[in-house]
């Protein structure tokens, strides 16, 4: 081998890097048992998938458990860190050395910082109370088993997708809640139209994974490294455009796994699944992933505007569609959708208005988790109690029939219009300050569009209350799909305890947390330190104009709706606009046609184009040249023979060609 | 030449095997069968011995830190003189990328003899004959992976066809002469054009200037190829090229060559078909790693546009189509074809970890397959039919049945945690780094693998129970979805004399031989998604190598080479060496 080609060998392996990494400390004490967060949840959901029916009894123990386990541990965590100075709140915990290979090394390692921590008592503490609401949910369930198995799995890549050091792992989180979607939307398999949402749910996000995926690649092109130490330190010397162009694909990654426009119509779909699936993946936890990527990434925003105005305008957008179409459903869990859809609208707007606001989204991700946490299993406890009927045009007159039930909605409900000190009042009100804060014409429209969504909330909400709780008993005359009469009655304790929990939570969350800027504060080595917004006008105008929309809303919807008797039938026709609100407005129709209706006709004719064109080709090739048809028909009477002389001459054709070359 | 020679064991006890098992004739079938699985199990043991004596010999050598130029290419060699005239030798060695080929090989033949235990044969076969074959497709397979002289690689390429043909027109479907003679006929041509270009290999080593000066003729001895490979003209280079490229391209297959896989694929027994598509058809992209990067890396160079053309085209085409499928089997040799289409992009990327990625995706795809199509196998034999239309619902029916399905699917689409995660992202993120737009198309590709997999899982095994999982309840009241048979196993395959007509087949969840056979492949997906390290530390030195050997560098990351004032992100050798 000469000299010049090994030099070029050695260059070849060696592309190492300075590693920024080494920069965050490794996590000690506590928090270096960090590893069994994520371990608890996938032993338990192993276990009962491959425990199979002789577990039966005891899955839901097992789940259970294992997910209280690590809420405990993740608080005591937590705890550890908040005791600490706040310069040292930030660690690292390494777990192994996932593949490396060239110059890219990819390490399976939780970052241990304030978002992450919170992040993790939500997914963990929420997590827990809907496990132990399953219990009663899905008692009657064969299957219920399996459903634990599920909900473990999902706990533990969505920790998995928090807890991540790079945007590798996080990438692995982010498919893991992804394919645990899948499979719990589609949990009640034999039913087509379960089977169907969660494939486009997939889809869908799968859509989104390619930006994230994009952006992944496209930071190690320009910095040799995935990790968030390593790509936060150097992404200053990336030129403006790249990073934009980064940040703009980590935003296609959100909108598909948030359900933003124009990814969103999987999610109200989603509602096919299990209603405690609904309320901690499709509301709480993995919907709301999208924000917290754009929060994690929060390094990469700060430099360019530009992406961060786009997440403002998605954010906008999606909050007004969210809000749009929720105020036209009959369904119950389907109002419920498109509320998340428009609350994490709110979020987006609130991270794209950053830096200095990042930790407002945040905010209000977590009271977010809260109240609409509680009223998914509200929605549960009333379907429980109404042979699983979600058609809101059934119920009627609940409140006394399910009292804690209703208690425990109507606390969510004050929480997400924003009533004053309940806790979507601490953690909207901001959002929409931040928005008119943006300045000129851009803060008015932004601000402008936050506070009509906030009537809108109010307007949907209302009519959700009136619709199921007050007015006539309207299911008294009806049968349920199956035949059966109605009898409401209200849900066991291991229901509605987890719903009283999460109630309290929604009245008091926003106060605990908002007070003092206790949260943004925490957060602040996470995502920035916090910046009160200058506002164009007192603080007292915008929020008694958003109250003002609030009532409004919620004036509208007993004129509209609790003065006069529901129909139990939609009624036809309709105006314009309540049919562009049914028809998800919009969402649905954009994906048909331009992106299902061309899939399916090219599919059909590229499979024509390979059996008749190339295959066919190929074929007619073979019968024109020389009659091989023929020899074709031959083959297959002798093949032993045939193939024997083939390969015999072919060796000889070899032997003689070499002789000729060597005797030339 | 030294030690034990792992090799030639590996090469030829199959074919001892294939021997004795020929020669069992009349035994019972259960022992002809047992004597089979044996010979494969003891293969399986000598291929992990050189695992662990490759790694031995790696360490070994540079004092564990040996850098891949101070070490001879190949180790565990094996020579012998064969056709001296034209010094020819039988030579036989084992490099990081041929070393995990092999052990996929070992790994899954005894596998895939067990998964073919109680398959039913066409009128008048043997079991016997049917795994004498398939030890005799091992033994060749082996000899192509091990072999380091390019005489040597090509007899072993064509002596590979012959267990393959009878296999799928013998023992295959209804059209299953029509599929091995299309099969055949591919072949045949691709082999013929890579006869003429190993000729002119021959003729083109003998006029380098370095071999004239010598005295040397014509060689076909890999090594000294490598060693003369940047003497060779570069016009010489790119006819030689052409002539290994469409035979590797034919194998591989790379669209626009693909249309004998689905017929064969699909016509074949569903083991033989499961080592067609998860390891024979890895020659073809084995051949571009062993042939044209390193013996001829400009031809390469100057036509990498056209493979990598040519494998996004397949990415997405090979989805499309396959997502378009009405067969079960058919489908799974298009989801094939899309991967071979990453496996070559990762290949003509030339970065070590675009590399690294092809050859553990030729590995995690030979596993992730065979899982899928056993599992589609096992699908079809109790409903009797290959038509996706002809089932329903089957995850209700047979839980443990659609479970396995999912797995598979699941490292279809590259889940991460699965194995195919790994390489699908190495070979992406190596070729973004070079090729940031072809990447970029590749990775829409992901989507459409999500498309065809969910497709194909809703309409087979969600929604109501329908077609060949339907039970009749009335006629079986007594054990309505028929309990795992674990000790008979197999499914039932016939209506029971009592049922009426309008009674379809009875539909069995998975025996326990079923299991045993599907479990180590699981594992393995799962195991080499969480920890691919054994496999990618005898990859990566082998893929660093012959990335330099086909004359390129890795690119360097912007932010780091603005720093260093180092390479372009494109940048490649133009020194004497690499033309």
């Amino acid at each position: 081998m000469t000299s010049h080609l090994l030099g070029a060998e050695l260059l070849a392996v060696a592309a190492p890097l300075i590693n920024p990494d080494a920069a965050v400390p490794s996590a000690t004490g506590v928090a270096g048992f960090a590893g069994l967060l994520l371990l608890l949840p996938v032993l338990g959901g192993v276990v009962l998938l491959v425990g199979g029916r002789r577990l039966d009894r005891v899955g839901h123990i097992i789940g259970c458990a294992t997910v209280i386990v690590a809420f405990v541990l993740g608080l005591l965590i937590f705890l550890a860190t908040a005791a600490a100075n706040s310069a040292d709140r930030v660690h690292s915990l390494h777990l192994w050395s996932w593949f490396s290979s060239g110059g890219l090394n990819v390490d399976l390692a939780l970052r241990l910082d304030p978002l992450s921590l919170t992040f993790v008592l939500l997914i963990t503490g929420v997590g827990s109370l809907i496990h132990i609401y399953s219990i009663g949910y899905m008692s009657h369930d064969p299957d219920r088993r399996k459903f634990f198995a599920y909900l473990n799995l999902f706990v533990a890549a969505m920790l998995l997708l928090v807890l991540a050091n790079s945007f590798i792992s996080l990438y692995f989180g982010w498919e893991g809640v992804g394919l645990m979607s899948y499979l719990l939307i589609g949990f009640w398999s034999d039913r087509p139209a379960a089977a169907t949402a969660a494939k486009k749910a997939f889809l869908m996000n799968r859509v989104g994974d390619v930006g994230l995926l994009l952006a992944t690649f496209l930071m190690y092109k320009e910095l040799g490294t995935t990790s968030y130490a390593g790509v936060f330190a150097g992404i200053g010397q990336v030129p403006p455009g790249t990073v934009t162009v980064i940040a703009l694909l980590l935003l296609l990654g959100a909108c598909g796994k948030s359900g933003q426009v124009p990814l969103q119509a999987w999610l109200p779909d989603a509602m096919e699944g299990p209603t405690p699936v609904s309320a901690l993946i499709h509301a709480a936890t993995m919907v709301t992933a999208g924000v917290y990527l754009i929060a994690r990434s929060s390094p990469i925003y700060d430099l360019t505007p530009d992406a961060r105005l786009v997440v403002a305008i998605i954010g906008t957008l999606t909050l007004l569609v969210g809000s749009i179409a929720g105020c036209a459903k009959d369904d119950i869990k389907k109002v419920l959708a498109y509320s998340t859809v428009s609350q994490i609208g709110y979020m987006f707007l609130a991270v794209g208005l950053g830096p200095g606001v990042y930790a407002l989204g945040i905010v209000h991700l977590l009271t977010h988790g809260f109240f609409k946490a509680g009223l998914f299993l509200g929605a549960g406890s009333v379907m429980h109690g109404m042979n699983d009927d979600v058609d809101m045009r059934h119920f009627g007159g609940l409140a006394r029939k399910m009292p804690i039930t209703f208690w425990t909605i109507m606390a969510g409900y004050l929480a997400i219009i924003g009533f004053p000190y309940f806790s979507g009042y601490f953690s909207k009100d901001p959002i929409i300050e931040a928005a008119f804060s943006a300045g000129g014409a851009r803060g008015v429209i932004l601000g402008g569009a936050a506070v009509l969504g906030a009537g809108l909330t109010a307007f949907y909400m209302t009519r959700l209350m009136i619709m199921t709780f007050f007015g006539e008993a309207r299911w008294k005359n009806l049968k349920s799909a199956d035949g059966r009469d109605y009898h409401p009655h209200e849900s066991p304790l291991v229901m509605t305890v987890p719903m009283i929990i999460l109630a309290v939570g929604s009245v008091a969350a926003g106060a605990l947390l908002v007070y003092g800027n206790r949260l943004v504060n925490w957060l602040s080595p996470s995502v920035g330190a916090y910046e009160e917004p200058h506002l164009p006008v007192a603080k007292i105008v915008i929020t008694l104009g958003t109250l003002l929309a609030v009532a409004l809303g919620v004036v509208v919807a007993y004129l509209l709706v609790g003065r006069k008797p529901v129909p139990v039938t939609r009624p036809e026709p309709v105006s314009p606009l309540v049919r562009f609100a049914r028809a998800d407005a919009g969402g649905n129709a954009i994906n048909e046609a331009l992106v299902a209706r061309p899939g399916v006709w090219l599919g059909g004719a590229l499979v024509f184009v390979d059996a008749r064109g190339v295959d066919g080709a190929v074929n007619g090739l073979a019968a024109g040249l020389g009659g091989l048809s023929g020899r074709w028909r031959r083959w297959q009477n002798g093949f032993v023979r045939s193939y024997a002389l083939s390969m015999l001459s072919g060796t000889f054709l070899v032997i003689a060609a070499l002789l000729v070359v060597r005797f030339a | 030449m030294n030690g034990f020679p792992y090799l030639l064991i590996l090469v030829f006890l199959p074919l001892v095997g294939a021997g004795v098992v020929a020669a069992m004739g009349k035994s019972p079938a259960r022992v002809v069968k047992m004597t089979a699985l044996g010979f494969s199990l003891v293969e399986l043991v000598v291929a992990a011995a050189l695992w662990v004596a490759y790694r031995h010999s790696e360490t070994g050598a540079g004092g564990g830190t040996s850098l891949p130029n101070t070490t001879p290419s190949f180790t565990q060699t094996f020579s012998v003189s064969w056709i001296p005239t034209f010094g020819i030798h039988f030579s036989l060695g084992v490099d990081g990328i041929s070393l995990v080929m092999i052990a996929l090989i070992a790994f899954l033949v005894p596998i895939v003899l067990g998964a073919s235990w109680e398959e039913r044969l066409p009128q008048g076969r043997t079991i016997g004959g049917y795994f004498a074959l398939i030890l005799v497709m091992q033994a060749a397979m082996t000899g192509v992976f091990a072999a380091t002289d390019v005489f040597v690689f090509y007899v072993m390429f064509e002596v590979m066809l012959i267990p393959m043909y009878f296999l799928i027109g013998a023992f295959g479907g209804v059209r299953g002469t029509y599929a091995a003679t299309k099969f055949f006929l591919y072949s045949l041509i691709g082999g013929l054009l890579m006869l003429a270009s190993i000729i002119a290999l021959f003729v083109a080593s003998g006029r380098v200037p370095s071999r004239v000066a010598a005295g040397l003729g014509g060689t076909l001895d890999w090594a000294t190829l490598r060693s003369i490979a940047h003497e060779i003209p570069v016009s010489t280079q790119l006819w030689i090229w052409a002539g290994f490229a469409i035979a590797f391209a034919i194998k591989a297959p790379l669209v626009p060559l693909h249309t004998w896989l689905p017929d064969a694929g699909s016509e074949a027994p569903v083991g033989a078909g499961t080592l067609l598509v998860g390891v024979l058809d890895k020659v073809g992209t084995f051949g571009f790693l062993r042939i044209c990067l390193p013996l001829l890396p400009a031809a390469s160079t100057k036509l990498a546009w056209l493979i990598i053309t040519l494998a996004v085209i397949g990415i997405i085409y090979g989805a499309i189509v396959a997502a378009g499928q009405s067969d079960l089997k058919r489908f799974v040799t298009y989801t094939s074809i899309a991967h071979f289409g990453f496996i070559a992009l990762g290949i003509f990327a030339f970065t070590t970890t675009a590399i690294s990625g092809a050859v553990l995706y030729m590995v995690n795809h030979g596993i992730a397959t065979a899982l899928l199509f056993l599992v589609v196998g096992m699908l079809t034999a109790r409903g009797g039919s290959r038509n996706i239309r002809d089932y329903g619902g089957v995850w209700k029916v047979a839980p443990l049945l659609g479970g396995f399905f999912l797995i598979g699917a699941l490292a279809t689409i590259a889940m991460p945690g699965t194995n195919s995660f790994i390489s699908e992202f190495m070979v992406l993120i190596g070729t973004f780094s070079r090729h940031p737009a072809w990447a970029s198309v590749a990775t829409v590709g992901i989507v459409l693998a999500a498309v065809y997999m969910l497709w194909i899982f809703q309409r087979t095994m969600t929604g109501p129970v329908a077609g060949a999982a339907v039970v009749d309840p009335e006629v079986d009241a007594a054990d309505p979805f028929l309990p795992a048979d674990g000790d008979r196993g197999g499914p039932v395959l016939t209506a029971p004399a009592h049922a009426p007509a309008a009674v379809k087949l009875r539909f069995g969840d998975l025996s326990k031989r079923e299991i045993a056979v599907l479990t180590p492949l699981v594992v393995m997906v799962i195991f080499l998604g969480l920890y691919p390290k054994p496999v990618l530390d005898v990859i990566n030195p082998t893929a660093a190598r012959t990335v330099a050997q086909s004359c390129h560098l890795n690119p360097v990351p912007a932010a780091v080479g603005a720093k260093s004032g180092g390479y372009s992100s494109t940048s490649t050798i133009t020194e004497g060496t690499c033309q």
